[in-house]
């Protein structure tokens, strides 16, 4: 074994707190150097110019008025459903059910349009719309939540259960209300009277939707820094006997936690359902409630950095499919792509949180 | 010693963490045949000293030099390869495996294993040193005490000829003690170099041959044991002179506060842990409580504090008017709602009295966070109580907005300390309140106990020193095997007397 002097050594080493500015210098670096890889990939793998590529991606974003709003109401919903999941994940709480909780909260928004619609008048069924999904998506979280708090289930397996019982629930119901029979999906719903279509603010289709998100992301900020539910959440999910401890009712906070993370995820289902798409699918949640995860991940659970975390990935995924339509290219492409910027961007956390050095053995002797 | 050679010289040693010094520019010298006491207050790098030399950290400046070679130690194996073996704190055992088995474990040794000559040499070596060890008994049998044991043969298995051991006494009753000084003096004499971690002085003056002594990270000197004192170490490790006496001032107009009756708690897993304990703690006294470690000091605190559900008897609050309340069946929440101001310091601190990664204001309003109608919280009032902590007990911080896992264990300690005796308690549960602190802040936290017991707040103190529960305390009650031993004066008692009870049932020998 050569044990000499003089030979370097690598050496991690935990940081102090870094200033913030250093902390954006590393991630800005990280994405430069993602692009940098990303395009040699491009130019290695199917010859394309790289910064040609680039360019289709925000113009797949931002080409147009309409690409924009469809970016913001991506944004919106994306947000949402961070912002649901985040109460629980502060609780560490593995809510991976976020899918399942939009799906039934867009069933329960379905149901209202479809069996309410012109029965009564509109702004009660809107009322009502909201409650019920509201409500959906509160219970399908809580009954993980209850089965944690009594029987100390994983909720991790039981929140994915429930995803494909969502799943089922909602194809079966579509095959009931199917329109018109045989064709297998519901259609526009209430296409001729709009009954529990949510209201339109002038001639902007999205931007309900993107109101409303923007005013949760205010409150879910206050709601877990500054509420005294929101300090029992980060209590119990640091140390459940500290909870214990100062008398914190352990069970009811993660069933009333997971009550209000599926009732928010229920309400992205009625944005979804009621607000842009007025029909139901089984997709319509389109993978957002395990995106969600991510971006709360990467956010640190921050409401606010949420907003530029799901910024980045709907970015990313619309400039995927852009360059796959303009460049005929196969939609694993824009993936690939994706995934590698995104490796960058979480690998920069490292760098933040670590100092990497070389340290040299001077062996000078005494 | 000056004819002895030096196995390990630690030269310039320096090691930081982010911002904060560990240890700064240390020379350290471990001789052959000797056994070393490292001293020094709590965060003054002692530990992270020894674990440079195990491979556990790596030293961002300095030399080692293990028998005159310099040594490049990057891990624990590396660390073996010198002859280095560390003792933890806390057992790396794996509880289902025999003795023999963890010995071995992770060695890569050629050729088939023989699990009898494994065992043929591990009572070899327990023979030579006069170990008392069952290669084939499984950890989870066994007592802390046997399990330390392991520990060290397992160091000695690997040839190990320079031992550091970190607070090996802290799990141990004296006689299981003085069993592992007359181990290391035989190892000694063997020639082994031995380090041993400890803030108990009258143990230096027992056991070890020289002192050194760190003070914030830096060397401040060493001596020959025999040509020192504790009054002279502590000083040199606190930097300026310290009165040494723990006060017990009589109690003032003792009254009953909690009244145990026939108490009967079982664990999850159906074991008997208390078994029909029952005693009377008084305002205005200390009651302290003595047993092996597990003997159910936790249980007994918890059931009182209303985080133990009990199977049988009766815990009761008894008012300043003489009336009696029912602790049993409440949890912490109800308790407080009764009017009764319960303040716990439990072992766990991070675990169970703080939460790690919160900041000091935060810690501060765990038990307040409630108060008021107000759907938000309040953090003023948590933020000036928490700069009054800072200030009266001496907090070593950066600042209130410091998350407290950043905080030495000493630290940690004070800000919990601090905030359950800020709440005016009727009666303060500690337990271990001083493990792991330092001479300087033991005394800061008698000193505060002792107040409390001043203004009529009944203190039942777990402790596992038996010199301070002798010095500190009116009344001591033993526990063993979750059974009441017995209860003494704490004036007059004997360290002997105490020490059978806590192995024996009424401390009785068998002839």
């Amino acid at each position: 074994m050569a044990n000499k002097s003089g030979r370097s050594v690598l050496h991690i080493s935990k940081r102090g707190a870094l200033p913030w500015y250093a902390a954006w210098a590393i991630r800005g670096a990280a994405i430069v150097l993602a692009l940098i890889v990303s395009g040699v990939f491009t130019a290695a793998l199917t010859g394309l110019n790289p910064l040609g590529v680039y360019a289709a991606m925000i113009q797949g974003a931002f080409g147009t008025e309409r690409k924009v709003w469809i970016l913001g109401q991506n944004l919106a919903i994306l947000l949402c459903v961070s912002l649901a999941v985040t109460p629980a994940f502060k609780m560490r709480f593995w809510n991976v059910g976020g899918e399942g909780q939009i799906l039934i909260g867009g069933l329960a928004t379905a149901a209202c349009m479809i069996l309410l619609g012109d029965k009564i008048p509109n702004w009660l069924l809107i009322i009502v719309m909201v409650v019920s999904s509201v409500l959906a998506g509160a219970i399908w979280g809580g009954i993980p939540a209850i089965c944690k708090a009594r029987w100390n289930t994983n909720e991790t397996l039981f929140t994915l259960m429930m995803n494909y019982v969502a799943t089922q629930l909602v194809a079966f119901m579509v095959i009931v209300w199917e329109v018109p029979k045989g064709a297998g999906k519901i259609g526009i719903i209430n296409q001729n009277t709009e009954a529990g279509w949510l209201p339109q603010i002038g001639s902007y289709k999205y931007l309900l939707n993107i109101l409303v998100v923007a005013a949760l992301t205010v409150v879910m900020y206050f709601y877990l820094t500054r509420s005294k539910q929101g300090y029992e959440i980060s209590v119990v999910g640091e140390s459940e006997r500290t909870a214990r401890y100062v008398g914190i009712k352990v069970g009811k906070v993660i069933v009333r936690t997971m009550m209000i993370s599926g009732g928010l995820c229920g309400l992205a289902g009625l944005l979804l359902v009621g607000g842009t798409d007025h029909t139901i699918t089984t997709t319509i949640a389109g993978g957002r409630g395990f995106t969600a995860v991510m971006v709360a991940w990467l956010a640190k659970f921050n409401p606010f950095t949420m907003v530029f975390t799901s910024f980045l990935l709907v970015f990313l995924s619309r400039g995927a499919s852009e360059i796959t339509t303009i460049y005929g290219l196969n939609h694993s492409f824009g993936d690939i792509l994706t995934g590698i910027i995104l490796f960058f961007i979480i690998g920069s956390e490292f760098f933040i949180n670590y100092r990497l050095s070389f340290l040299k053995n001077t062996g000078k002797g005494e | 010693m000056e004819n002895s050679t030096a196995v390990v010289k630690m030269r310039n040693i320096t090691k930081r963490f982010g911002p904060v010094l560990a240890n700064d520019r240390v020379w350290l010298d471990i001789y052959k045949g000797e056994i070393l006491a490292l001293l020094g207050e709590n965060g003054s790098g002692k530990t992270t000293l020894m674990n440079m030399l195990s491979g556990i950290y790596f030293p961002d400046e300095g030399q080692i030099f293990i028998n005159e070679e310099e040594a490049v130690i990057r891990s624990p194996k590396d660390a073996f390869r010198y002859g280095i073996g560390m003792i933890h704190q806390h057992f790396k055992l794996v509880d289902v495996l025999t003795a023999a088995e963890n010995i071995v474990l992770g060695l890569k040794e050629p050729g088939r294993l023989d699990m009898d000559k494994v065992a043929e040499k591990v009572k070899r070596i327990c023979d030579a040193y006069g170990f008392d060890v069952d290669p084939y008994q499984k950890i989870y049998n066994m007592s802390v005490s046997q399990k330390q044991t392991v520990e060290i043969v397992k160091v000695l298995y690997r040839g190990a000829d320079i031992l550091i051991l970190d607070e090996p006494t802290a799990v141990l009753t004296p006689q299981e003690t003085e069993k592992l000084f007359a181990v290391l003096r035989n190892m000694r004499d063997d020639g082994k170099a031995i380090v041993i971690i400890t803030h108990k002085m009258h143990e230096v003056e027992e056991l070890s041959d020289r002192v050194a002594i760190l003070r914030h990270g830096q060397f401040v000197g060493d001596m020959l044991t025999k040509m020192t004192n504790a009054q002279e170490m502590t000083n040199m490790m606190v930097g300026r002179p310290v009165t040494l006496n723990i006060e017990r001032p009589d109690p003032v107009n003792p009254k009953p506060r909690i009244e145990v009756e026939g108490l009967t708690v079982r664990d999850p897993e159906g074991t008997v842990k208390l078994d029909n304990v029952s005693f009377t703690a008084c305002s205005g006294e200390i009651l302290g409580i003595a047993g092996i470690s597990g003997c159910g000091q936790k249980e007994l605190l918890e059931a009182i504090a209303g985080l133990q559900p009990a199977e049988k008897g009766s815990i009761r609050y008894v008012t300043d008017d003489g009336v009696r309340e029912e602790l049993i069946g409440k949890d912490p929440l109800s308790i407080a709602d009764m009017g009764v101001c319960l303040s716990f310091v439990p072992e766990d601190r991070l675990g169970m009295g703080l939460v790690g990664s919160m900041d000091l204001t935060d810690n501060m309003m765990l038990r307040s966070f409630r108060r008021g109608r107000s759907f938000f919280t309040d953090r003023k009032n948590p933020r000036v109580l928490a700069e009054k902590v800072v200030k009266d007990l001496e907090v070593n911080t950066p600042g209130v907005s410091t998350p407290v896992r950043r905080l030495s264990g000493g630290n940690v300690q004070k800000v919990l300390v601090g905030r359950e005796i800020s709440s005016a308690p009727s009666v303060l549960l500690t337990a271990y309140a001083v493990r792991g602190l330092d001479i300087n802040s033991s005394y800061t936290i008698y000193d505060l106990i002792n107040q409390q017991k001043k203004s009529g707040v009944a203190v039942i103190f777990v402790g596992e020193d038996l010199d301070v529960l002798l010095e500190l305390c009116d009344r001591i009650l033993v526990l063993c095997g979750g059974k009441v031993s017995g209860i003494v004066e704490g004036r007059g008692a004997s360290k002997p007397e105490v020490g059978m009870m806590m192995t024996r049932l009424g401390g009785k020998t068998n002839g």
